[in-house]
């Protein structure tokens, strides 16, 4: 297991602050769940502690961006995109250059339940125009978007876990904007996977290797602007593409890919796992992935009965 | 139901073991807020509210919301000794399935009125139940407990203004100022002081109690009910962690578990809170 990719976010935001004298840092009391802790004991002077007060620090990110900041703003993914008519007006429309980074994506946060979990934001984010919409997979991703999103032009938000990730990429790495990873390549499905559900991904399709299934593995890091070439790609190749995110499959990366799907005449299906339109509850992460099929064996199945 | 003084603290006790040994079982979860808001919440269950644990859903029963759903083992503790499951029941906290959600979930158990952990949230449905009850002339009253961090969210605000606005004396919120949140004090994180000042100036009836003083308590209850023309404010001053030595106003327990020599240790020296 790698490191969960907020922890990657705090260390790498230190180091941006040592580079870009820029950039400022708003959380609102969680900085300690955030990690964005760090930064604020290494540059007291450019760390904003809020208060628990999200729309607020919002409205406030964006004025710092107009006056030339730029502002990393943090919290649960939940209880940013809950102020979404702040972020639709004030970042979103008028193209504030702030970057939301919200943590505790999903089910994968486990037992503080379902008001705690990020599940739809993906979803809501993704229907405002410009608006860049990232899911780092592990750890040195984590770090190379974040050196990439300090030169972004625009709003963008990253999601980011709580729990421990299986680390997918090498040290020798690039960050491509808007561009899908091929992790392992495979003819008779590809799994599009996102996030935490990246790693699994990888590993299930080791296992199904095995067993003499042939599956491709892409992780998709820009949910927006999605990476239509790449599905494209597929959609003609594979009979079967999978989404694979611990999020609601409606409107996130099953959405994304959903949408492209049909405007392209390609010979594959979808199917999307993820959460099924519920909402989240308590649970031991472990417990929550089994239920939702999202750990290695959930992905195995599903795949596997698709293909059948 | 009206206990005695002296049987609220017997019973404020109980609770407090209760607890912290669901916590335990559970292995996360907040103790120090759900410390420092049990005896309000026990003095409301257990003597000024009008319910019934046998017909939980009764129409003209009095509502409590906690808005600082954090806190729910409290109210999940609280609830099992008024009688409204076997008290076991309430150690499935956090489990996978369990009504006993880690922040308070309506739809699995209704008597809870009203599904919080996004703070902020809580007192405006507070609000509403109260302007329902007036519509209807019904005399059930509304009450509700807010955190002194929560209420940094301008939600808070905006339903100070209205309910004051509204002249809702039926509702009676009460605000557990235990001095700390997540990142540190109150204080130092974002200071929202003067509170009375603020209050009253949203044309509120706010009082200041000692929130671990079961008296206070009562009087403070007495009062609001006899406040004709406005909703009322208690101003609970309360520790965080309350009972416990090791946890009392050390912010590490906001939101972390005791394992199981800490609950032994804070089960033996749990004793009557007095002040
Ligand atoms: C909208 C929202 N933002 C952030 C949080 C995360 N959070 C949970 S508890 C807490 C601190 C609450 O402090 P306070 O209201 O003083 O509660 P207490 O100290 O009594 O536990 C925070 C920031 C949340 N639950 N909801």
């Amino acid at each position: 297991m790698g490191n969960a990719t907020r922890v990657s976010f705090g260390q790498a935001l230190v180091e941006l602050g040592r580079e870009h004298k820029n950039v400022v840092v708003l959380d609102a009391d969680l900085s300690k769940s955030t990690k964005s802790e760090s930064f604020g004991k290494e540059f007291p002077e450019r760390f904003f502690q809020m208060g628990i007060q999200e729309a607020n620090m919002i409205g406030v990110a964006a004025g710092m961006a107009f006056a030339g900041k730029i502002p990393f703003l943090c919290s649960f993914g939940a209880f940013l995109t809950g102020r979404f008519d702040t972020i639709r007006v004030t970042v979103g429309y008028a193209q504030a250059n702030v970057r939301l980074v919200g943590t505790h994506a999903g089910v994968g946060i486990g037992d503080d339940g379902c008001s705690q979990m990020a599940l739809e934001d993906l979803a809501c984010l993704r229907t405002l125009p410009q608006f860049a919409v990232l899911q780092p997979a592990d750890d040195v991703e984590t770090k190379h978007m974040m050196k990439y999103l300090v030169k972004h032009q625009g709003p963008a938000y990253i999601r980011l876990t709580r729990q421990n990730v299986i680390d997918v990429n090498k040290s020798d790495y690039k960050f491509e904007f808007g561009k899908g990873v091929k992790l392992k390549d495979g003819k008779d499905a590809a799994i599009f996977a996102t996030g935490a559900l990246t790693g699994n991904a990888l590993e299930a399709a080791k296992k199904l290797e095995a067993e003499g299934f042939s599956i491709a593995v892409v992780n998709i890091h820009t949910i927006k602007p999605i990476d239509r070439d790449i599905i494209n790609e597929y959609s003609k190749k594979v009979p079967v593409i999978f989404s694979a995110e611990d999020h609601n499959v409606i409107g996130g990366l099953g959405g994304a890919i959903a949408e492209t799907m049909a405007e392209v005449a390609g010979k594959s299906r979808l199917v999307r796992i993820g959460v099924q339109d519920v909402y989240g509850e308590s649970g031991l992460p472990e417990d929550l992935y089994k239920k939702h099929g999202l750990d290695i064996e959930g992905i195995t199945k599903t795949v596997k009965s698709a293909l059948r | 139901m009206q206990m005695t003084v002296k049987d609220l603290k017997q019973q404020a006790l109980q609770s407090r073991k209760l607890i912290l040994e669901m916590l335990t079982e559970a292995k996360s979860g907040h103790p120090g807020g759900s410390l420092s808001a049990i005896d309000i919440i026990t003095a409301l269950f257990f003597n000024e509210m009008k319910v019934d644990p046998k017909n939980s859903m009764w129409t003209d029963r009095d509502r409590f919301i906690l808005s600082k759903g954090h806190g729910v083992p409290a109210l999940y503790a609280t609830l099992a000794y008024r009688g409204y499951y076997d008290p076991k029941e309430t150690l499935t906290l956090r489990q996978l399935g369990s009504p006993f959600q880690g922040h308070p979930d309506r739809v699995r158990m209704p008597v809870l009125e009203a599904s919080t952990g996004s703070l902020g949230q809580g007192v405006s449905v507070a609000q509403g139940i109260a302007m329902a009850f007036r519509l209807d002339n019904k005399s059930s009253r509304v009450y509700c407990l807010m955190g002194d961090g929560e209420v940094q969210e301008g939600q808070a605000w905006e339903c100070f203004m209205s309910a004051g606005n509204y002249k809702l004396s039926n509702l009676c919120v009460f605000l557990d100022i235990n001095k700390y949140q997540i990142d540190g004090s109150t204080k130092d994180v974002m200071d929202i002081e003067p509170l009375k000042q603020k209050i009253e100036s949203f044309k509120w009836n706010v009082l200041e109690i000692n929130g671990h003083n079961m008296d206070e308590i009562l009087g403070a209850l007495k009062k609001a009910r006899e406040e004709k023309n406005k909703p009322t404010m208690i101003l609970a001053h309360t520790i965080k962690g309350k009972g416990v030595s090791f946890m009392e106003n050390v912010n590490k327990w906001h939101g972390v578990a005791p394992n199981k020599e800490e609950l032994q240790k804070a089960l033996q020296e749990l004793k009557i809170v007095d002040q």
